[in-house]
């Protein structure tokens, strides 16, 4: 029992002993830092603010992106997993933008939009509505049809019917779509700020790149980990935890 | 007055309910027997109004409740929302006082889930009665229960019937749960057009 919990422990040491070995046999900074040289470019990034200010910036953007995506990812699937006309007519879309690349995406919405929040935001938008709407559509159409007709037969509203009959339901197909969803949302946001904006992570990335600094790139890249990890551990795995009370109770 | 004159109900081009035409009276309790398979349900579901996709006619009251054949509770909101959330008007109070009524006094918070089959079908009488409904509709209520179980359900069946005298619709393959329950009985048979009517008959009014 302890030992399958300190199972991903290890595998994480693991992980960081090979980080070091590789780092040791290189035995160069500019290719491969080993974790504690991270430390002095971490506290001076920190210090000058630098971190903070582009971290807060691609925070947002993925804030932004996500909420959008979802929303209108869930909306669609939802219309589309019940009605079959619709799905008729929106799934040719729904496999065209699902293998659209991309960086199509990203550069055509800088072309036609301009170089702005507004365009990047666009763009990170539309490439995970389509997985997000593929995912609830199979959650829409395993809803139970005997709740459906117990809820139009007791008169149920509409928002009652979504909030108590419908969105249990889809709970685990939601929580699916958000979590494959911010970490497909946080690569592609990179790629658009490394490709057309002035903050970031993404730009600092670009930037550290012109640069020839690993070092840095390695410390941009690991504080956004963290942030994320944040995110699963204080958001999202809570949100799972409460749907699924009644599961376990 | 319910009247239900359907002319006909297909199932992808097959025939599944021919002409079929009957009235229930407020406070009436009509049971309807057939063989298994004859489209039963399919007639319950259209006289309740969940499916809209036949040819005819039914007129029935809006406040109508249907106790379906399992219990189709919410199994993600506790017994008590269970009641609350589909009957918005009702107090909470009210609400307590139906489940102590049905036999699940203090189960107010436990999920559907953490109920015996027994009490989740209890729940659903209750669900039903609490919203003081004009039409009734039961899609074999008793089923699948042990003859115990289903001795006190169809008690507590009895019971609230005569207490709020709904005009009631129900399905059963038991004869003695329609002499019991029922003031008529009406029996389905199959026909190349789909089920109609073999014959309605008047059960001998037993307390009197």
């Amino acid at each position: 029992m302890t030992g399958a919990r300190l199972t991903p422990v290890f595998s994480m040491i693991g992980l960081l002993a090979l980080w070091v070995v590789a780092a040791l046999l290189t035995d160069d900074t500019q290719i491969l830092p080993t974790p504690w040289q991270l430390g002095p470019p971490f506290q001076q990034e920190v210090a000058s603010g630098e971190l903070l200010t582009h971290l807060g910036a691609t925070i947002i953007r993925v804030i932004w992106a996500f909420t959008l995506a979802m929303t209108l990812g869930t909306a669609l699937g939802l219309i589309m997993g019940r009605s079959a006309a619709v799905n008729a007519w929106l799934d040719p879309w729904l496999v065209v933008f699902l293998n659209l690349p991309a960086l199509v995406l990203i550069v055509l919405c800088y072309l036609w939009i301009g170089l702005t929040e507004a365009a990047a935001i666009t763009a990170v938008t539309l490439n995970k509505i389509p997985n997000v709407a593929v995912v609830i559509r199979e959650g829409a159409r395993a809803l139970d049809p005997d709740l459906d007709a117990m809820s139009k037969v007791y008169r149920m509203s509409w928002l009652a019917r979504m909030r108590h009959v419908v969105f249990p339901q889809l709970a685990p197909f939601i929580a699916a779509a958000a979590r494959s969803g911010v970490a497909v949302i946080w690569k592609i946001v990179l790629v658009v700020e490394f490709l057309g904006r002035s903050s970031g992570v993404g730009f600092q990335i670009h930037l550290y790149f012109q640069l020839f600094d690993v070092a840095m790139v390695l410390v941009y890249a690991f504080s956004f980990i963290c942030v994320m990890l944040l995110f699963e551990w204080l958001f999202l795995q809570p949100f799972e935890r409460r749907a699924r009370r009644w599961r376990t109770a | 007055m319910i009247t239900v004159d359907i002319r006909s109900k297909h199932f992808a081009g097959t025939p599944v309910l021919g002409p079929l035409t009957f009235r229930v009276a407020p406070g009436e309790t009509l049971a309807i027997v057939g063989p298994s398979g004859i489209g039963k349900s399919t007639l319950l579901r259209i006289v309740a109004g969940v499916d809209a996709a036949f040819d005819g006619n039914v007129e029935r009251p809006a406040a109508t409740a249907f106790v379906f054949q399992e219990p189709t509770l919410l199994p993600w909101r506790s017994v008590l929302q269970n009641l609350l959330l589909l009957h918005p008007q009702l107090n909470p109070e009210a609400a307590r006082t139906m489940l102590a009524r049905v036999g699940l006094e203090g189960k107010d918070s436990l999920f559907p889930g953490q109920l015996s089959l027994g009490q989740q079908r209890r729940l659903s009488l209750a669900r039903a009665f609490c919203g003081a409904p004009e039409l009734l509709i039961m899609d074999e209520p008793f089923v699948s229960l042990d003859t115990e179980t289903a001795e006190t359900m169809l008690k507590l069946t009895e019971g609230l019937i005569a207490e709020h005298h709904p005009a009631t619709l129900f399905v059963t393959h038991d004869m003695r749960e329609a002499d019991r329950l029922a003031d008529r009985v009406l029996t389905l048979r199959s026909h190349p057009a789909g089920a109609i009517v073999a014959g309605i008959s008047s059960v001998a009014d037993q307390a009197g």
